[in-house]
């Protein structure tokens, strides 16, 4: 049986290689090595994936960190100037898009304009030659499954924003596809109507257990949506791979860290094996990266919601002292801000939770030896 | 209301200067040639004005017929070798980098700056046997021996084409540049090889541009003149050099006039139906 890579990432973000003996883990999306740049332009660097099926994936990260490229390198739009594409164990790197079955809503949504709803939705039917009754028939039943049915023979001008995005979905849905990817296709939508559509596109996945990849990024519909999370940064690489409660907990770097919700980054140093110190304070960590050497200057990351504040001063481990500079209530939550010898740290707690502390006050700031996690600098 | 009337008054206003140009240059010579399509020819003189339909009358001759048909179907002609030669070209080009399609465009509107003489001697040269290209394709060993493709239909049909076909790309360029380039795209990851999304999805969804453009050429070369002289026979002329010859030649002012307004007509008429069927496709697809 051959054994099978999965490479996934550890917490100092190399990636890492354990071998499965399992069958049905052979199938999926590999991506080897991929770089791919314009002229001088590096748009991806040296990505390697591997995407299980059925899952729904979502590539996460800010503006020009080519989740578009790297989504239109899987659908065969664009060559890859390195590396290889596997699907299933056979390489794809080199055929061409309408060969590959895999299924795409562009961020333009890309609805043919002189078609009506119907024409776009069998468009892929017709390019098959399948029969006009055939057609209507699979058009009636796409337009039920995103829930537009008797839109059949409206133009397109004629829809609203998310009545195209529906469409747009039906159309990719049409040729059964192998993948389903998608390049933001929300981000047009108002907030209320992009949750609604966030839902239904995730229950459409799991009802056709189609392998989908969603490019975003906002990571509130990332971490919502997807089983696995790929963050991209800014120099055009993958940072982590994971569900996005690995991400969350773990972040591979500072980036990961900063960019997925808020988190406090503080520079310390490595004093001891379970050890790190900042600004001046001690504070036990319970799991340490590989290879920490004492002196190595270090990140420790903390989510507020993890930060418990005390009044007045309290001594020991993993605590650091400050004043309270601001409190900010927001009725779900309350966020207090605290200057700890000139380090900021946030805390954010329930309102039942509510330290009894107001701005001024002296205050103890609690970072559990479990909630940090230290991060290479 | 009284607020509203002076901005009526302004918006009426710019648009005066328009409206004189029109009227002075247009609709008074039309008005003129359509007065004196109706009126009596003094043989041997001028005209004198009058309103009779002898003019109308005068043209149900063979030779009338046959070069309306014959203008008709050089224009219908040239316009449909024009579009189906500049839309695929255009295509190509707004995909280029913006600096190749300014080297493009540049190239192409320098033909533009040739005056249809010029263009129209020139082809006759190249076509000729004694010093044309034949004799190139003789000397390549591409040919047995050097022959006159001029004057002829082809010679013909060649060098409008040859002028019109910049126009073509200019009324082509803006709507191909603006179309989304995902639009292919979309096509391509639905199963659509190449060639077929460029039918169904580019000339598909440009099919106004390309009605617009063969309405273009077709109305831009009806006008033709020069090049059916210089490079046709006498039965390549069009109706432009037969209401020439009566208008100068035959002094026949009032028949020139006739022929004149009856050729817009029909070709008004023909625009009409051309646009009509383009627009019914659109709204009837299923
Ligand atoms: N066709 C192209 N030619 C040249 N550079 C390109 C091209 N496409 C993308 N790039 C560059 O590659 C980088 C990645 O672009 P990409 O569109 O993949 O980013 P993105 O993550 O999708 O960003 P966004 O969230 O803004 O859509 C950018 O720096 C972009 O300028
Ligand atoms: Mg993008």
């Amino acid at each position: 049986m051959p054994q099978i890579l999965i490479r996934r990432f550890n917490r100092a973000g190399k990636s890492q290689i354990s071998i499965f003996n399992d069958k049905n883990s052979m199938s999926g999306l590999t991506l080897e090595n991929i770089d791919k740049n314009f002229g001088s332009v590096v748009a991806v660097c040296d990505v390697n994936l591997l995407l299980p099926d059925g899952q729904f994936v979502c590539f996460l990260g800010p503006s020009g960190c080519g989740k578009t490229t790297l989504l239109r390198l899987i659908a065969g739009l664009e060559k890859p100037s390195r590396g290889r594409i596997l699907l299933d164990e056979e390489d794809i790197t080199h055929i061409p898009a309408h060969k590959r079955n895999f299924g795409m809503v562009f961020q333009s949504l890309a609805l043919f304009p002189h078609l009506t709803v119907g024409e776009n939705v069998t468009y892929s039917l017709r390019v098959r030659k399948t029969g006009k009754t055939a057609r209507r028939q699979r058009a009636r039943e796409l337009l039920d499954l995103v829930k537009l049915s008797g839109l059949i023979d409206r133009h397109i001008s004629q829809l609203s924003g998310g009545q195209r995005q529906r469409v747009a979905m039906a159309r990719a849905l049409a040729i059964e596809p192998r993948l389903f990817l998608l390049d933001e296709p929300l981000s047009a939508l108002d907030a209320k109507l992009r949750e609604d559509m966030q839902l239904e596109l995730r229950m459409l996945q799991q009802r056709l257990a189609v392998t989908t990849i969603l490019v975003t990024h906002d990571q509130r519909e990332a971490m919502t949506m997807s089983d696995l999370v790929v963050v991209m940064g800014p120099d055009n690489r993958v940072h982590q791979m994971g569900s996005p409660l690995e991400i969350y907990r773990n972040p591979a770097d500072t980036f990961v860290a900063d960019f997925i919700g808020t988190s406090n980054l503080l520079d310390g140093t490595c004093s001891g094996p379970r050890d790190v110190t900042v600004g001046g304070a001690r504070l036990e960590i319970s799991e340490m990266p590989d290879g920490m050497i004492p002196d190595t200057k270090v990140t420790v990351s903390v989510r507020p919601e993890e930060v418990h504040v005390l009044p007045g001063t309290e001594e020991g481990a993993n605590r650091l002292h400050g004043s309270v500079s601001f409190v900010r209530d927001v009725g779900s939550s309350v966020e207090i801000y605290l200057d700890c010898n000139g380090l900021q740290i946030v805390s954010q707690s329930t309102p039942k939770g509510r330290p009894a502390v107001r701005q001024g006050d002296q205050a103890t700031a609690v970072l559990p030896a479990s909630a940090c996690v230290v991060l290479r600098s | 209301m009284i607020g509203e009337k002076p901005k009526g008054l302004r918006a009426h206003l710019t648009l005066t200067y328009p409206a004189l140009m029109l009227g002075i240059f247009f609709i008074v010579p039309f008005g003129l040639m359509a007065a004196v399509s109706f009126f009596h020819r003094q043989p041997g003189g001028f005209y004198i004005p009058g309103f009779e339909l002898t003019n109308y009358k005068n043209l149900y001759t063979a030779l009338f017929g046959r070069t309306l048909v014959f203008s008709l179907f050089v224009a219908g002609l040239s316009a449909a070798v024009c579009v189906s030669i500049g839309f695929p070209f255009t295509y190509f080009i707004t995909r280029m980098k913006r600096r190749a399609q300014v080297v493009w465009l540049v190239l192409l509107m320098s033909v533009l700056s040739l005056s249809e003489v010029i263009v129209g001697f020139a082809w006759s040269l190249l076509l000729s046997r004694t010093a044309g290209l034949s004799n190139l394709f003789v000397w390549l060993g591409l040919m047995e021996r050097a022959v006159a493709w001029y004057p002829g239909f082809m010679a013909l049909l060649f060098g409008i084409c040859y002028l019109a076909f910049p126009y073509t790309v200019l009324v082509l360029y803006p709507p191909l540049s603006r179309l989304d380039p995902a639009l292919p795209e979309a096509a391509q990851t639905l199963g659509a090889s190449p060639i077929r999304t460029f039918f169904t999805v580019v000339v598909g969804s440009l099919r106004n541009a390309i009605v617009a453009a063969f309405v273009m050429v077709f109305v831009f070369t009806l006008g033709a003149y020069l090049l059916p002289q210089i490079l046709g026979r006498p039965r390549h002329w069009t109706l432009s050099v037969l209401i020439t010859d009566a208008a100068i030649y035959q002094t026949n002012m009032p028949l020139s006039a006739a022929m004149a307004i009856f050729f817009m007509f029909v070709s008004l008429v023909l625009v009409a139906l051309t646009m009509m069927i383009g627009k019914r496709k659109r709204i009837k697809t299923v």
